[in-house]
């Protein structure tokens, strides 16, 4: 009898938490919907990266295909956007580039901001000295401005793709630690931790079930707006020779490749740069628009 | 108020020793022995442990350490490896006024034109001022730096002719293109920030009475608005000067602007660990002078930090 009232009463919980999750998910969505500039900005987004994914399917070169015969040809039909130095299709290796890019972009937010959570978590929860050395560890970190930080990483780790994305991750960890602790210090006093922890709650649960979702709102945003800012700064490592190595296409290496034909084929950095811009817009604007709907009080 | 700037300079000192600490042991822990690949791959054995002996670099980890954080207050940072017997800190002292002219010209047209866009937004919301002061702003947050630069190059030095592509020959010239494009991101953070400060004062009591005294709205807008609104400005204008100092090495590298950036990525290619340490130490030293008086300012600024550190009218 008591077993099966327990059993219920979890049932109940269960669905109870599904619902209250999957309604600010959808009053999230629903809200971010409405706002035509979220909306056009996804749709952009979404084409974007089914393009990069599905490149394959759309173009009939590979990125790496020389072709002597047609080096530095201008945009045409047979190459829509044109080839580089090497008579490479600059469609495809925009395309196939961008897989890169925007792989390394969102690998580096959300590695940056799960550590950061983790860090920002304890620091909040636990307080006194646990929480002034974490805190004065980050004042630290950012003391280095974060793109001499990633400089310095990754020609520590040497170039490469998986380097990058741990250089630009270290990087932006201590955005997200600060935030979060931030949030924290004013949810710590609140009387449902209390609850929790009269109901004896482990500390792991009471830090992750009970406290992040309340605090998880900003993080959100700041990793999504995050996303952008690292595929620019992804494209910044690149362009310098530190990141993703050529011949990988990926779009800063291509504008590096670009400049020094740039003023006899500017065609060379307009479509890479660009590439890169309309991501970034669209990434930032979709992290707007999530910020007005998951904060309505925010929305200036 | 000098409990506070007491505070904040030791804070600033103690900044400096870590992020000296920081810099060389990333770099000391670089793989590949920097001897052997100065002199090449044609080195004899006993040719590389000689070399290594005359860069220090058969000592311990810490002695190093110590070496190097000992002359920072002496502003010695060693030889240069590559360029024997010159001193990294006159190659940073010839190069340090190119970096500080285009970051310090940058700042102050993030302020300008940042401010005033954000001023113009915030003041018309939703009109179309609001609008095209916005989506400029958040054109020039995403299209990346180096980029614009690129175009920036193509139009004004190859089809138009009237400016120079690169190097600094050409006087006060040559940096109008480095400044516009390094103070492009931070124009739009600070109109962005301005714009949302703006608005949260926009509708405080305060306001309604100022306009109802009859003062005109141009000084409702000095004197009520922007001093309320000013600490976040404040904050977001520190931070864009470190993204300034910090992108230096990929703007001064499109532009050849011979700056500590452009040294600094070069010494790295050629593994000069001595001018990599002191280049960076600089920029981060430089940062965080600017962050000293943006938190100084903050003192200033908001009477709260003054009454916590016990100089103000409480």
């Amino acid at each position: 009898m008591e077993a099966e009232r327990g059993r219920n009463m979890k049932k109940r919980n269960k669905k109870q938490d599904q619902y209250e999750n999957s309604s600010l998910l959808r009053e999230t969505l629903t809200r971010m919907v409405k706002s035509p500039t979220s909306k056009v900005a996804c749709a952009a987004l979404c084409v974007i990266v089914i393009c990069c994914v599905a490149a394959p399917l759309l173009t009939p070169y590979k990125p790496t295909d020389m072709d002597v015969t047609h080096m530095f040809s201008g945009p045409s039909a047979a190459h829509p956007l044109g080839t580089d130095s090497y008579g490479r299709d600059m469609l495809s290796r925009l395309l196939y580039g961008g897989r890169y890019s925007i792989a390394l972009g969102l690998a580096a937010a959300v590695f940056g901001s799960v550590f950061g959570i983790i860090f920002g978590c304890i620091a909040g929860y636990f307080g006194g000295k646990v929480e002034t050395v974490i805190m004065r560890l980050c004042d630290v970190w950012t003391s280095l401005p974060a793109m001499l930080l990633c400089i310095l990483i990754s020609a520590a780790l040497g170039p490469g793709f998986f380097n990058t994305i741990l250089a630009l991750a270290i990087g932006f960890m201590p955005i997200g630690t600060r935030m979060i602790r931030g949030q924290i210090l004013s949810e710590r006093s609140k009387e449902y931790l209390e609850a929790a922890e009269s109901i004896n709650c482990s500390t792991l649960s009471i830090m992750f079930r009970h406290l992040l979702p309340n605090v998880i709102s900003p993080i959100i945003v700041a990793t999504t707006m995050g996303v952008g800012l690292q595929i620019t700064m992804a494209a910044s490592l690149s362009f310098i020779g530190l990141g993703v190595q050529p011949p990988a296409p990926e779009w800063g290496a291509m504008l590096a490749a670009g400049r020094q034909h740039m003023l006899t084929y500017p065609y060379m950095i307009i479509f890479p740069g660009l590439f890169i811009a309309c991501t970034v817009l669209s990434v930032n604007l979709l992290g707007d628009g999530l910020r007005d709907a998951l904060d309505p009080k925010l929305r200036s | 108020m000098k409990k506070y700037i007491l505070n904040r300079i030791i804070w600033l000192f103690f900044t400096v020793i870590v992020t000296a600490f920081m810099i060389f042991t990333i770099l000391y822990f670089i793989p590949g022995d920097p001897a052997a690949a100065i002199l090449g791959a044609n080195a004899s054995p006993a040719e590389v442990e000689r070399m290594r002996s005359i860069m220090g670099l058969d000592k311990s980890y810490l002695t190093q350490l110590w070496e190097f954080l000992s002359g920072i207050f002496h502003l010695q940072f060693g030889n240069s490896w590559v360029y024997a017997d010159t001193p990294v800190i006159s190659i940073i002292a010839e190069r340090l006024p190119r970096t500080l002219i285009i970051g310090c010209c940058a700042m102050v047209i993030n302020i300008i034109v940042g401010v005033s866009l954000g001023v113009i937004a915030g003041t018309h919301e939703a009109k179309w001022q609001d609008s095209l002061a916005m989506t400029i702003a958040m054109l020039f947050i995403s299209a990346p730096d180096f980029w614009v630069a690129l175009i920036l190059i193509v139009i004004f030095a190859k089809n138009l002719g009237w400016l120079p592509a690169a190097g600094i020959q050409d006087g006060v010239k040559s940096y109008i293109l480095p400044v516009i494009t390094s103070s492009l991101g931070g124009v739009a953070n600070n109109s962005r920030q301005t714009r949302s400060s703006i608005l949260e004062v926009y509708r405080e009591d305060y306001i309604t009475t100022a306009r109802s005294k009859g003062l005109p709205e141009r000084k409702v807008i000095a004197k009520h608005m922007l001093p309320n609104a000013l600490m976040p400005i404040i904050t977001v204008v520190g931070t864009g000067f470190g993204r300034i100092t910090a992108g230096s090495p990929v703007i001064e590298s499109v532009f050849g602007v011979p700056g500590i950036g452009l040294y600094m990525l070069n010494a790295m290619n050629q593994r000069d660990y001595p001018a990599v340490r002191g280049c960076v130490l600089f920029l981060a030293v430089w940062t965080a002078v600017v962050m000293l008086i943006v938190d100084l300012l903050y003192g200033m600024v908001d009477p709260r930090v003054k009454v916590r550190y016990g100089g103000g009218k409480r």
